[in-house]
């Protein structure tokens, strides 16, 4: 500090003052930025999709059962590209919410510190590879592995794609359901482990209420991924628009749809062009509801312990 | 509760328990050093001394919960009779001894489940599956814990429900339904606010009748109301072991004396 | 040990069920780690041959054999820039401003909200909205910095989430100690709070930026043109002021397009070439991920608050 005289070291602590708020205002501005891009996807996709939906009766979009936007007698059913999505997310959590589960307890429960140092470490690095290689993955090794057990399996099927997409989500659940079980405190295991249960006893009777609600914020949150992957099942599933829960068959996702059509070349403006960002709407308005969900289950869950 | 009349020679008395030149280790850290110890059977022993003196990882010996933890270990003996075997041997399964040996722990630690099967639970892994066994012994474990009249018509809330007093009292009764030989306290009223501390007392009052007691306590005056028999410890040594009365009023140790009296400790 | 036969059974059945249990989780981390192996020996075993010098120096071509990822890496590395421009300062003065500035009320709880949703947001989402508003509205075009500034949106929350763990890391008594000398709050936030949370934020940029590197929805999306046979003008000129913005608005490729491209072909030569890309991308991935698994160990033996 210097040696100013009484005013000049007050006029500095009024510049410093200035300064000071300046750098608040930068930083708020900063963190607003979360809050336009939220702004921003509403606005892009309402906006487009009531240009749409001003040409497509809302009626039709829920209960047609084709989706065909491009044909010259075009359809506009949600449910065709729902039904793909569904059915591989539905595939790809029946792998991935057992195994999820059954490694987070082994992991929390079971395995040595020196265990769980080399493991976490492996999973982390599984949840890194880009989807397009699982996607890569999926068409050109489980498919034709599939193709062993079953010949008559389409080269693209919603099948292979739901189970890497499932391995994909492992990691993923597996580490949000081991935070939550070891957050219960020791105190509550011992209490079991004294009446003489058995670790997995503990694990399954005691533990695993406790994090329910974590537990159930890391599936919620796995299915929120499902629904939302790309990659995996455009290059796996198929971009054929088909009307099925069959996993053996192909068929295209919503997400898998709005790749094809932004890889095409569809002018700006045209109702091709607004298919996207109905369908973007759906699945945006598809995984807010688990996104919350899944918040408001993990911040309860933080609460209790 | 001590009566004076009727305080025979200690070691007329039967055994429940015994731990013989017992040494205890955290790592290379020695918490315990050469105890031996008797638990006579139907009384109350309290463990006292300052904190970190060992006389939870003392208790916490008798039913194997250090084997829960990496890089603990035991040495010597803890005898348990009638049958005379030694709890720490190699060859005796820990389950085994916490399915015979009971614990009652610091903080109240009800299961997110039922008031119910909370206290069933013990019963259920040991395979018993019949309601209306399970009915009977979870309503005479309540009754045991003094419990029974405030929740008789909840049983099916959660147990985190409950007030503190009344969940520690709740874990006595999943302890007492599956009708340990012996009960193992680890500071029970520690939490708890002096009138459930008041029924928690009165309620190991009423147990000594039919089960053996060993209490580890940081409450000088509880260990003389409650207990029968006191052990000192400090630094992992027992210092002195004795009737309460005769530790409490006329200990054999200079040590004990100056704890007690409060000028250390 | 005097216990009943029958109780003696029903604890060895239990401590059977904790072996299965064992093995069931050692089974289940061993699915996990092999789908790895698998993955990474099928991309080898097919792109191994494809690896050469010039498959890195070559553009993409109609004949297999002699397309390369020159193209596909260069444009990689020009939109990880941008988007690491972007989203490191914002996304680290949020997490400043969240955890030292921000007041407990209802702006900042929408923030929150917002950051956490924006976590859940399926990628191919934030690629509409880089359609809708980047390339439609403001006229950025299928570019560079489009597809930047689109990975940096995505990327925000795990660069603001890692910010604040490693700011809330940093003890109370540091900044008590710094206002007791008479420092502002910028200045404890700048002089002390950054510098000692600087590894853990890296660790999170790092991870956020290995993310951004493989995703492929978001600048599919976009529009990127798939079959690129040149490279962005460099950023270094031969005239004053010997510096060019212009790669920024250049039509681009980058690794995860390449290999979407090359997946959808149908001739086998080309799924080698998809494979080798393939590879090289995971390798980058795998590597920024260890990097930030090392930084974190590091810190975490380092610190000792």
């Amino acid at each position: 500090m210097s040696q100013a005289p009484a005013a000049g070291r007050l006029a500095h602590r009024r510049s410093r003052h200035i300064r000071e708020r300046i750098i608040e205002l930068v930083l708020l501005s900063s963190a607003l930025v979360a809050v336009a891009t939220t702004i921003g996807i509403v606005f892009i996709l309402v906006k487009e999709s009531i240009s749409f939906f001003s040409q497509v009766s809302i009626i039709d979009f829920l209960t047609d059962r084709e989706w065909t936007p491009l044909f010259s007698d075009p359809h506009f059913g949600i449910w065709v590209l729902l039904s793909g999505t569904l059915t591989s997310s539905a595939i790809a959590l029946s792998v991935a919410i057992p195994v999820g589960t059954v490694l987070a307890i082994y992991l929390s429960e079971f395995a040595s510190a020196r265990m769980r140092e080399t493991a976490k470490p492996i999973l982390e690095l599984l949840a890194g590879i880009p989807t397009i290689v699982f996607g890569y993955f999926a068409l050109f090794f489980v498919t034709p592995l599939l193709k062993k057990i079953y010949p008559e399996l389409p080269g693209f099927n919603l099948l292979s794609a739901g189970l890497v997409m499932g391995v994909m989500i492992v990691p993923y659940i597996s580490s949000i359901a081991e935070d939550a079980m070891r957050a219960v405190p020791m105190s509550l295991r011992e209490g079991a482990f004294a009446m003489g249960a058995t670790r997995l006893q503990v694990a399954l009777n005691v533990v695993v209420p406790a994090a329910f609600s974590g537990l159930a914020a890391a599936y919620i949150l796995g299915i929120s991924r499902a629904v939302g992957e790309t990659m995996i099942v455009a290059v796996a599933a198929g971009m054929q628009p088909n009307f099925t829960f069959n996993p053996t068959e192909q068929a295209a996702t919503i997400t898998a749809y709005i790749v094809q059509v932004a890889k095409g070349d569809l002018p700006h403006g045209s109702v091709g062009y607004q298919t996207i960002f109905a369908a973007g709407l759906t699945l945006f308005l598809l995984t807010l509801v688990f996104n919350l969900l899944g918040y408001y289950l993990r911040k309860r869950f933080r609460e209790e312990y | 509760m001590n009566d004076e009349q009727k305080k025979p020679d200690p070691s007329t008395l039967p055994k429940k328990a015994a731990s013989q030149a017992l040494n205890f280790f955290y790592g290379s850290k020695q918490a315990l050093k050469n105890i031996n110890l008797p638990i006579y059977d139907r009384k109350v022993t309290a463990l006292i001394g300052p904190s970190g003196c060992g006389k939870s990882t003392f208790l916490r010996c008798f039913n194997r919960m250090h084997d829960l933890y990496p890089g603990t270990r035991y040495e010597g003996q803890i005898r348990l009779y009638p049958d005379d075997v030694n709890l720490l041997d190699k060859s005796v399964d820990p389950i085994e001894v916490r399915m015979r040996l009971s614990m009652v722990f610091q903080k109240p630690n009800p299961f997110p489940k039922s008031i119910f099967e909370n206290v069933a639970y013990g019963l259920r892994i040991r395979g018993e599956k019949r309601r209306s066994v399970l009915m009977d012994k979870v309503e005479e474990a309540l009754k045991s814990a003094a419990l029974w009249n405030e929740v008789k018509d909840r049983l099916d809330e959660l147990a985190t429900t409950l007030s503190g007093g009344q969940q520690q009292r709740l874990c006595i009764a999943r302890s007492l339904a599956s009708e340990p030989e012996l009960l193992l306290f680890d500071e029970p009223t520690s939490a708890l606010d002096p009138i459930a501390t008041a029924s928690i007392e009165e309620l190991i009052h009423q147990l000594r009748e039919k089960i053996t007691i060993l209490i580890v306590t940081h409450n000088m005056q509880q260990a003389a109301r409650v207990s029968d028999f006191t052990a000192y410890m400090y630094l992992g040594d027992l210092i002195e072991f004795g009737w309460t009365d005769d530790v409490f009023f006329r200990p054999k140790e200079k040590q004990t004396e100056d704890y007690i009296t409060g000028r250390f400790g | 040990m005097a216990v009943s036969d029958s109780l003696r059974a029903t604890i060895s059945r239990a401590k059977r069920n904790d072996l299965i249990f064992v093995a069931l989780g050692i089974a289940a981390l061993l699915f996990a780690a092999s789908t790895f192996v698998a993955l990474f020996l099928d991309m080898v075993g097919d792109g191994l041959s494809r690896l050469n010098p010039s498959f890195f120096t070559e553009f993409a071509s109609r004949r297999a054999e002699r397309a390369g990822i020159l193209a596909a890496w260069v444009g990689t590395f020009a939109v990880m820039l941008v988007t690491a421009l972007v989203a490191v300062p914002i996304g680290v003065a949020s997490g400043i401003y969240l955890e030292e500035y921000a007041p407990k009320n209802k702006l900042t709880a929408l923030i929150e909200i917002n950051i956490n949703n924006l976590a859940g947001v399926p990628s191919i989402v934030y690629g509409l909205l880089a359609l809708g508003l980047f390339v439609h509205t403001f006229g950025l075009g299928a570019s560079v910095q489009t597809a930047g500034l689109t990975l940096a949106l995505l990327i925000l929350p795990v660069v603001i989430v890692a910010t604040r763990e490693a700011i809330r890391a940093v003890p109370g008594s540091i900044r008590e100690a710094a206002y007791a000398l008479g420092a502002t709050r910028w200045q404890m936030v700048s002089d002390h709070v950054l510098p000692y949370s600087l590894p853990g934020i890296l660790t999170g940029v790092i991870i956020g930026l290995s993310r951004a590197i493989g995703e492929t929805a978001p600048i599919v999306t976009i529009g990127a043109v798939t079959f690129i046979a040149f490279l962005p003008p460099s950023p270094v000129t031969s005239s004053p002021p010997f510096l060019s913005f212009d790669w920024l608005a250049s039509p681009f490729t980058a690794m995860p397009i390449q290999i979407f491209n090359w997946t959808s072909r149908p001739e086998e030569a080309f799924q080698a070439n998809a494979s080798a890309a393939a590879l090289v991308l995971v390798v980058m991935t795998l590597l920024m991920n260890a990097i930030a698994i090392w930084l974190r160990y590091r810190l975490r033996r380092n610190l000792n608050w």
